[in-house]
């Protein structure tokens, strides 16, 4: 009879978690996207022989500690600021890979400005946008980008367009902007997913290193716990009604 | 003696940041100190010494590019007036919580909100108790001379680093907008990359070598016990500041009755008035703070000893003369004379607030010698009586 021990063996190992994430358990739920987006993000970095040259920023949110979890130095952030500590590293540190980590709630409400002029003066960092429509870390209230109907605690007869107005797809907005050299909206849901951001997260350190301004890319991300759902049934929401007003697929560059 | 020049105490800010190998402004436009900006950006010292200039979008930007500069183990400052000053308040308290060294300048304007453009002094509760969330303290230094503004940046970033602190350079629109003669220093070269990582390679943010564990900065616990511990050793660290750091001047206090205590321009403003009261026969003296955090109590309370009576001056309704009273402890009237809300008092003002000062303390002291006499009278009286 085959047993667990025959199998694991290093000839027949076909996946191994990049150096750059730490023994930390994670902090997040199981089935959130967090844990993905986080190993996608180090894997390049080790792929690419950055880590010394890599500082990262943590937001306020569910991923506040992600200094715990990626091993490359990091700083974290007050609520929204990010983009602006990221200016402050990258400009004494130019040749540094500087990048910000944050949540619908840091970047598109309370950090809008930062973002919006960050991307504005063509900061050479990269901004990874985690977009989950709702705050998960204080409990699932409403987010900017919340969408309409959607029920949140703060929003529980769902959000209501005259009283609360519309989400923001901020990334649309970044778009336009002549300092962003490169937009795209993905997902971190199914295998195929994984490979494109991945590819995506590759795009935009090259344009740090070529210079080339600001890179942002959305992930499009569920939040079981704060949706009251299983993860399973969490990214077939998604799929459903996330994915129709954040469509995915690259906007800019 | 180095080059003289003749400066606005904004200007000496600017030219005194690029002189001593600061790394990197991050400012916001703001009245009355404006001119720390324009003179940066005029003077574009990038090229030259390596020093980023850069206008944020907001304070609450600036301070953060602040916050991002020094968490890599860099000179960094930024400046602006009261209002922006309170929205930077959030962003200083995470560079405490942090223990970063920064420079911040406050050239105070008249409050409360958008309040006036003149110069005033009432944002004294905001720089020394507190003015963010959570126990911690600023260094605060108080220039009263655009020389002084010019020396306090190199001294401040060097109190900055020396306690992993930030230190706010607390002035006003007068000491800000005056033109004074001031000494320059010779220019001392920014500090390379490589030294920056010998100087903060324990704990500064630089990209993570093979040979140490990542570095992280940031002012969050997510238990108490190690925050409780944090602040433990942040106490220790302000009570170090304390024992070591304070900075005060006296002016003729040798035979002084009557004692100012004032910082900043209205040190300036009691040093006339001295002058003034001296002339009439007044034995007046001055204690000048210039450094507010350390205060310096113990001076004015070994000075209480002598001296009848305190009043302190302050460009406000009242702050400083809490801590005047803390230090001196009942043993003499302390009082507090202020112009605000922009206002700057003249010394003739500040004399007669001190003579009428005086003039009560005089009446006090025969009435309770009148008292003291009638009652040894009435004791004689009894006695002969007997």
């Amino acid at each position: 009879m085959v047993t667990i021990e025959d199998i694991i063996k290093e000839e027949n190992k076909v996946f191994s978690k990049t150096k750059l994430l730490t023994d930390k358990t994670f902090s997040y739920c199981p089935g959130c996207g967090h844990g993905v987006a986080h190993r996608i993000i180090m894997e390049v970095v080790e792929e690419m022989g950055i880590v010394e040259q890599t500082i990262g920023v943590a937001p306020v949110g569910c991923s506040v500690l992600a200094y715990d979890f990626m091993d490359v130095d990091m700083q974290q952030a007050a609520h929204g600021r990010a983009p602006a500590v990221a200016t402050g590293i990258s400009r004494v540190f130019p040749d540094k890979y500087v990048f910000t980590y944050q949540g619908d709630g840091d970047l598109a409400a309370i950090g809008t400005a930062e973002t919006i002029h960050a991307c504005s003066r063509a900061e050479n960092i990269v901004i990874f946008f985690i977009n989950n429509g709702i705050y998960g870390m204080t409990g699932g209230q409403m987010a900017p980008t919340t969408l309409i109907g959607m029920k949140t605690s703060t929003s529980p007869h769902g959000r209501d367009l005259y009283n609360m107005g519309f989400p923001i797809k901020i990334t649309e907005m970044v778009a336009q902007l002549d300092g962003v050299q490169y937009v795209t909206r993905q997902a971190v849901h199914t295998p195929a997913a994984v490979r494109k951001t991945k590819k995506a997260v590759k795009k935009a350190f090259e344009n740090v290193k070529n210079r080339k301004g600001v890179s942002f890319i959305e992930i499009v991300s569920n939040c079981n716990s704060g949706w009251k759902m299983t993860p399973v049934k969490s990214n077939e929401w998604m799929e459903e009604n996330m994915f129709p007003v954040y469509p995915l697929g690259d906007i800019k560059g | 003696m180095g080059e003289l020049r003749l400066m606005k105490g904004n200007e000496a800010i600017a030219e005194a940041a690029i002189r001593c190998g600061c790394d990197a402004y991050f400012g916001y436009p703001i009245t009355p100190q404006s001119e720390i900006l324009e003179y940066l950006t005029l003077e574009n010292p990038e090229p030259k010494t390596g020093m980023v200039v850069l206008q944020a979008e907001s304070e609450i930007a600036a301070i953060n590019m602040v916050y991002g500069s020094s968490a890599c183990g860099k000179k960094a400052m930024t400046s602006s007036s009261s209002p922006g000053i309170s929205l930077k308040q959030e962003g200083i308290s995470y560079i405490a919580g942090a223990e970063l060294p920064a420079l911040i300048v406050n050239v105070v304007r008249g409050g409360p909100g958008l309040g006036t453009i003149q110069p005033s002094q009432s944002d004294y509760f905001q720089s020394v108790k507190g003015g963010g969330h959570g126990d911690y303290k600023l260094i605060v230094l108080a220039p009263n001379s655009v020389q002084e503004q010019y020396d306090f940046v190199a001294l401040g970033f060097e109190l900055a680093f020396k306690y992993r602190n930030p230190v706010l350079m607390l002035s006003d629109g007068a000491i800000g907008q005056m033109m004074e003669k001031v000494e320059l220093t010779d220019y001392i070269p920014r500090l390379t990359n490589e030294e920056v990582i010998k100087r903060t390679g324990s704990w500064a943010t630089h990209g993570k070598p093979e040979y140490r564990k990542h570095n992280i900065v940031t002012s969050l616990n997510l238990q108490p016990e190690p925050q409780e511990q944090h602040n433990h050793h942040l106490q220790a660290k302000y009570k170090e500041i304390e024992e070591n750091e304070l900075r005060y001047e006296k002016f003729q206090c040798e035979d002084a009755e009557y004692v100012f205590v004032a910082y900043g321009t209205s040190s300036r403003l009691c040093q006339k008035a001295i002058q003034l009261g001296r002339e009439k026969g007044l034995k007046l003296g001055i204690i000048r703070p210039i450094t507010l955090f350390p205060y310096p109590s113990k001076p004015i309370k070994k000075a209480a000893k002598k001296v009848k009576a305190f009043l302190s001056v302050e460009m406000s309704a009242g702050q400083m003369v809490e801590d005047v009273r803390l230090a001196v402890n009942g043993k003499r009237p302390v009082e507090h004379y202020g112009r605000y809300g922009g206002m700057i008092p003249m010394p003739d003002e500040i004399l007669e607030a001190m003579e009428e000062l005086i003039a009560k303390v005089e009446k006090k002291a025969q009435k309770k010698a009148e008292k003291k006499a009638k009652k040894k009278a009435e004791k004689k009286a009894k006695k002969e009586q007997k």
